[in-house]
């Protein structure tokens, strides 16, 4: 079948990958709301807690020793957020826009539209989270990029769960049609309490603590409390983390192909209403 | 009309093994699609010989969506094959998807973008070459120049089809599949539109299937019409014999005796 196969037809295109990336830059572009949506909720986010780092660290001689630790919480955990967000958001614009069919129809590959969505996420995450980062050195003297290299673990761990959450939540979406579209907006706070984001493992009850680790963005958090209060970059935690996320990578992977056929069983890629 | 050669896809020019012959660009045998109990579609078999212009006709329920969605890939058969261009459907559509194209009431091209933005991001996913000059070539052919640069959502029905229409042929398709491409057109746009993809066909030698409720726009486009009813395939052959077997002297007629269960006088 040779003589038939286009130039293009095997492998990933990066061509195609950057088609798709122009299609929602050009679509960011256009829509000031959208732009004004991505720093919003990020820099009253950072206020918010960052204020409240700043009562209770006079209240509380913990709080005091452990500067920071509110607010760098409050950093990471909009990356883990907002890195979902920007990977499922771009994709619900395809659905909202009703050109889902337009690119299944053509050649772009599965593969390479989820890597579309992967650059989308930094790029919109690098919009909102740049400011945050930069208000938070401003009004509270915390400087995000002090913590150093450890900062690029703590990074990648989150975007690749952030990356494993969006991946899986498309899925549903795809399968399901829009009547899933909450699920998009609410999955990631299922990982909330138990991420111990603003709280040490240790508070959780024994049996819970066992779930906790084995999320990847506890051993983050974690590993960033280490760093603040006790100086220490805990590296075991970060190799951990990432062995997690190798293994959530590949099964998001394997269950966004897998509801995706389920969607061609079922003739959803069509009809992607509710 | 646009001539070959200015932003031709990155596809080969050498015809598949299967349809060397010059026929075959579609083949479907015994194709069956069950949605829990329902079977949209109901064992259909046929062949599209290149350069032709197939109408797919029924009523509502028939089955020509499921099956053009079966062709394309983007639904999976219960059971039975499909191969495109040569290619066997789905299992290597990704080697003929660049080779063709769609046009649907069911999609939308992206509202907040211009014309413009839109076809050059989908002549990327194509890997059109020489893309400005192409998009250029698309906007004279299809009238679209004074709204190149507006925002698909601000165009009125009629604009929308044009852009959708530039769209299926912005990598030059040899297969051109079009779900109800005249759906809520004015007359003359709608003749307009059958102009140009008449003109399309010759020129390139395209294969067309299209499903419509138009009887008019089978009977003028098309060399072939394949009658659905409840998933099956109720009649297979050009308009003109098809309208002597029924004793009709329009599709139309024909199309509500097969949609209301009248006996055919002399079909076999």
């Amino acid at each position: 079948m040779s003589e038939i196969v286009s130039h293009h037809a095997h492998g990933i295109s990066l061509q195609r990958i950057n088609a798709m990336v122009l299609r929602y830059w050009y679509l960011l572009m256009s829509s000031w709301p959208r732009l004004l949506e991505l720093i919003y909720w990020p820099a009253l986010q950072i206020i918010t807690w960052g204020f409240l780092q700043n009562y209770i660290s006079q209240a509380s001689g913990f709080f005091a020793r452990a500067g920071g630790t509110l607010i760098g919480a409050v950093i990471l955990w909009d990356i883990l957020f907002r890195g979902q967000l920007g990977f499922s958001i771009s994709f619900l614009e395809e659905m909202w826009a009703r050109n889902l069919g337009n690119l299944m129809m053509s050649p772009l590959k599965p593969i390479e539209f989820l890597l579309s969505l992967m650059i989308m996420s930094l790029i919109r995450l690098a919009i909102g989270v740049i400011p945050m980062t930069l208000l938070a050195l401003f009004f509270f003297g915390f400087n995000f990029y002090a913590i150093g290299l450890p900062l690029i673990a703590f990074f990648c761990n989150l975007i690749f769960t952030s990356w494993s959450v969006g991946v899986f939540a498309s899925g549903l979406v795809l399968r399901n049609g829009l009547g899933a579209e909450s699920i998009v907006w609410t999955l990631m706070f299922a990982v909330m309490p138990l991420a111990c984001i603003y709280y040490p493992v240790e508070v959780l009850p024994a049996w819970l603590q066992y779930v906790a680790w084995a999320l990847p963005p506890t051993y983050v958090f974690e590993g960033m409390r280490s760093l603040l209060i006790d100086h220490v970059f805990r590296a075991d935690l970060m190799a951990w983390a990432l062995v997690i996320n190798a293994i959530l990578f590949a099964a998001s992977f394997a269950v966004f192909l897998a509801l995706l056929q389920s969607a061609k069983r079922n003739g959803s890629l069509l009809s992607s209403g509710e | 009309m646009q001539q070959r050669g200015t932003g031709q896809a990155q596809a080969p020019n050498q015809p598949p093994v299967a349809d060397q012959d010059g026929s075959a660009a579609i083949e479907v045998v015994d194709l069956v699609k069950v949605y829990k109990t329902t079977r949209a579609v109901d064992d259909i078999s046929f062949r599209i010989t290149r350069g032709s212009i197939t109408g797919l006709l029924g009523g509502n329920g028939a089955g020509k969506t499921t099956t053009i969605a079966m062709i394309m890939g983007l639904v999976l058969p219960t059971s039975g094959r499909v191969s495109v261009l040569g290619a066997k459907i789905p299992e290597q559509r990704y080697d003929v998807l660049g080779r063709m194209n769609f046009e649907s009431p069911y999609v939308d091209m992206p509202m907040r973008l211009t014309v413009r933005q839109n076809l050059t991001i989908f002549g990327r996913l194509y890997a059109v070459k020489q893309l400005r000059e192409r998009i250029d070539q698309l906007a004279t052919d299809l009238d679209l120049k004074e709204f190149l640069d507006r925002s698909n959502g601000k165009l009125s029905a009629g604009q929308k089809t044009r852009v959708a229409l530039a769209k299926a042929l912005i990598n030059e398709p040899d297969l051109l599949l079009l779900d109800e491409p005249t759906a809520s057109l004015d007359p003359d746009t709608a003749d307009w539109v059958r102009q140009h993809l008449e003109t399309y066909r010759k020129s390139h030698n395209a294969t067309i299937l299209l499903a419509s409720h138009n009887m008019l726009e089978v009977e003028r486009l098309c060399d072939r019409v394949i009658i659905m009813k409840r998933g099956k395939i109720q009649d297979d052959d050009s308009p003109e014999r098809i309208m002597a077997r029924y004793n009709r002297d329009t599709l139309e007629e024909v199309f509500l005796d097969v949609a209301r269960g009248r006996l055919r006088e002399g079909a076999p």
